[in-house]
C-alpha cells in the first residue's frame, strides 16, 4: 500500500491552521522520525496520515489506491487499553481485523511472546505497569500485521528501562516489515531508532535529511536552533 | 412520639415475624421493580451507548429529551399508561390494567429515560478517552458502542441502581396503573399510602422499614462490589 503519499496537506482547527502545506513521501524500509518543538503539529500530522483526522485542504494518498485503516496501526502516547484481559485486548483488534476466530488466539499468543508479556496473559490489562501497558499496546499494533505503523511519543510517558524495552519492541516490528513512522522529542531516541527525519516547525516541514545529515549539518535555523535545545518560540 | 415508638415495636415485630401478608407485598415490590430495571436495561444502555457515540439526525434533541425525562413525574407516567391500557385505549385489548404486568410497563417507562441519560454520560466520557483507539483499531460506532457498554459495566452498575432505587421508592406510577388491590397489585410504596390513610401505622411503617432496608443493602453491595471488582481489573 506504500508510498504514503501527503500533497499540500493543511489542517485547520476554527481558523487557525496547526498543519499547513506539507507535502511528503513515505516508502517501504525506511524508519521515519518526524521531530520538532511542542506545538509544531507532530502528533496531528501523525493523525492525518492515519486518517483520524480529515485535512482541510490537500490530500493523503496511499500507493494502489489502497487507503484502509485495517492495513495500519498506530500506538499512542498514552495507552488505551480495554478493561479486560491483556489476552483478550488482542483478541479485540484481531477481531476487528476479521481474523477468523480459530487462529485468533495463537496470534495473540505469539504477539504478547515477541513483547515479553507472555506471563501476564491473563491479568487486566488496566492492573499492568505504564512500561507493560505500552508494550500490550505495541503486541496489539503488531498482531494485526500492518504495513504501516504509526507512534505517536511512545516513550513520552516511561522511565528509561521501560523505553529501552518499547524501543527495542520498535525495532523488532521494524524488522518484520513493518512501515515505522514516529514523533519524538527525544534526540537520543531519534537518532537510535531514525533512518530518516521530518523536522517540523508551526506546522510546516523545514527540513527533511538522513539521520545523520540532520543532526551534523542541520540546514534550517529552527533545526539548528532545536538540535541545541533553544526553543526560540517558546 | 409514644404512637412512634408503639407502631414502631409492632411493626418490628412484623418484619422479625416474617408477617405473611408483609412478605407478600414485599416479594410483588421486589418483582414488578427488578423486571421493570431490567427492561429498561435492556432499552436504555444501548439507547444511552447510541447517543453517546452515534451521529444521527436527531442525536441532540434526543439527549436533550431523554436528561428531561429524567424528571419525569411518576403520576403522569401512570396516567398515560393507564389511558393506553383502559379498555377504550390503543392497549385495551391486552387486558392488562390492574396486574402487576402493567405496574412493570410503567415503571420502565419511568426509568428507560434515567438509565439512558445516565449511561449516555458515562459512555461519552468513555468514548473521549478510547474514541481515537477504537477508530484507529477499525471500531465502527455501532461495535464501538457495545465495546464501551461492557468497558463501562462497573460505573453503569451504579447507573441500574439509580433507575431501580426510582423504580421501588416509586409509588405514583403503581397506583394509578395498578389500582393497589389486596394480594394482587399491591406494592410497598402503595401499602404504606394507604395503610397511613387508614390509620394502620404499623403495617405502614414495618414496610417503610424494609423497603429502606432493601434500597440500603442494595446500593451497600453494589459499592462493595464495584470496589473489590474496580480493583482487580483496574
Amino acid at each position: 500500500m506504500l508510498p504514503l503519499v501527503l500533497e499540500s496537506v493543511t489542517f485547520e482547527v476554527a481558523g487557525r491552521r496547526i498543519i499547513d502545506r506539507v507535502d511528503a513521501t513515505f516508502t517501504h524500509g525506511t524508519r521515519t522520525v518526524i521531530l520538532g518543538p511542542n506545538g509544531a503539529g507532530k502528533s496531528v500530522l501523525l493523525r492525518l496520515c492515519h486518517g483520524l483526522l480529515i485535512p482541510s485542504e490537500g490530500a493523503v494518498r496511499w500507493g494502489r489506491g489502497d487507503d484502509s485503516i485495517a492495513r495500519q496501526a498506530m500506538v499512542f502516547q498514552r495507552p488505551v487499553l480495554l478493561r479486560r484481559s491483556a489476552l483478550r485486548n488482542l483478541t479485540h483488534a484481531l477481531a476487528l481485523r476479521r481474523v477468523p476466530r480459530r487462529e485468533r488466539l495463537a496470534r495473540a499468543r505469539a504477539a504478547l511472546d515477541t513483547v515479553g508479556l507472555a506471563s501476564v496473559a491473563e491479568r487486566s490489562a488496566r492492573v499492568l505497569s505504564g512500561g507493560e501497558q505500552q508494550r500490550l499496546a505495541l503486541a496489539r499494533a503488531r498482531a494485526v500485521e500492518p504495513a504501516v505503523l504509526f507512534l505517536d511519543e511512545p516513550t513520552a510517558n516511561l522511565d528509561p528501562a521501560a523505553s529501552r524495552e518499547v524501543e527495542s519492541v520498535i525495532q523488532d516490528i521494524h524488522e518484520a516489515g513493518t512501515k515505522i513512522i514516529m514523533t519524538t522529542h527525544n534526540l537520543g531516541q531519534a537518532r537510535r531508532l531514525g533512518d530518516e527525519v521530518l523536522f517540523l516547525a508551526r506546522g510546516r516541514l523545514v527540513e527533511r535529511a538522513g539521520i545523520d545529515d540532520f543532526f551534523r549539518h542541520p540546514s534550517s535555523s529552527e533545526a539548528v536552533a532545536f538540535i541545541r535545545g533553544e526553543l526560540p518560540w517558546h | 412520639m409514644q404512637e412512634f415508638g408503639r407502631s414502631g415495636a409492632v411493626a418490628l415485630g412484623l418484619v422479625t415475624g416474617l408477617d405473611s401478608d408483609l412478605l407478600a407485598i414485599v416479594a410483588l415490590s421486589l418483582q414488578v421493580s427488578l423486571s421493570a430495571v431490567a427492561m429498561a436495561a435492556l432499552i436504555g444502555l444501548p439507547l444511552g451507548a447510541a447517543a453517546a457515540v452515534g451521529r444521527f439526525p436527531g442525536r441532540r434533541p434526543l439527549i436533550v429529551l431523554l436528561n428531561a425525562f429524567m424528571g419525569l413525574p411518576p403520576v403522569v407516567v401512570g396516567l398515560v399508561i393507564y389511558l393506553l391500557l383502559s379498555r377504550a385505549g390503543p392497549l385495551g385489548h391486552l387486558g392488562i390494567l390492574f396486574t402487576p404486568a402493567a405496574m412493570i410497563l410503567a415503571q420502565t417507562v419511568l426509568i428507560v429515560p434515567i438509565i439512558a441519560a445516565l449511561s449516555r454520560q458515562v459512555i461519552e466520557d468513555a468514548w473521549v478517552e478510547y474514541g481515537e483507539q477504537l477508530r484507529s483499531l477499525g471500531s465502527g460506532p455501532a461495535r464501538s458502542g457495545f465495546t464501551l457498554l461492557w468497558d463501562t459495566r462497573f460505573s453503569l452498575l451504579t447507573v441500574i441502581l439509580a433507575g431501580l432505587g426510582r423504580a421501588s421508592a416509586e409509588v405514583g406510577a403503581v397506583m394509578i396503573v395498578g389500582g393497589n388491590i389486596d394480594g394482587v397489585t399491591r406494592v410497598m410504596t402503595t401499602t404504606i399510602a394507604l395503610e397511613t390513610s387508614k390509620g394502620d401505622l404499623p403495617l405502614a411503617l414495618a414496610l417503610g422499614i424494609v423497603l429502606i432496608t432493601l434500597v440500603f443493602a442494595l446500593n451497600a453491595s453494589a459499592y462493595l462490589i464495584k470496589e473489590a471488582v474496580q480493583r482487580r481489573h483496574g
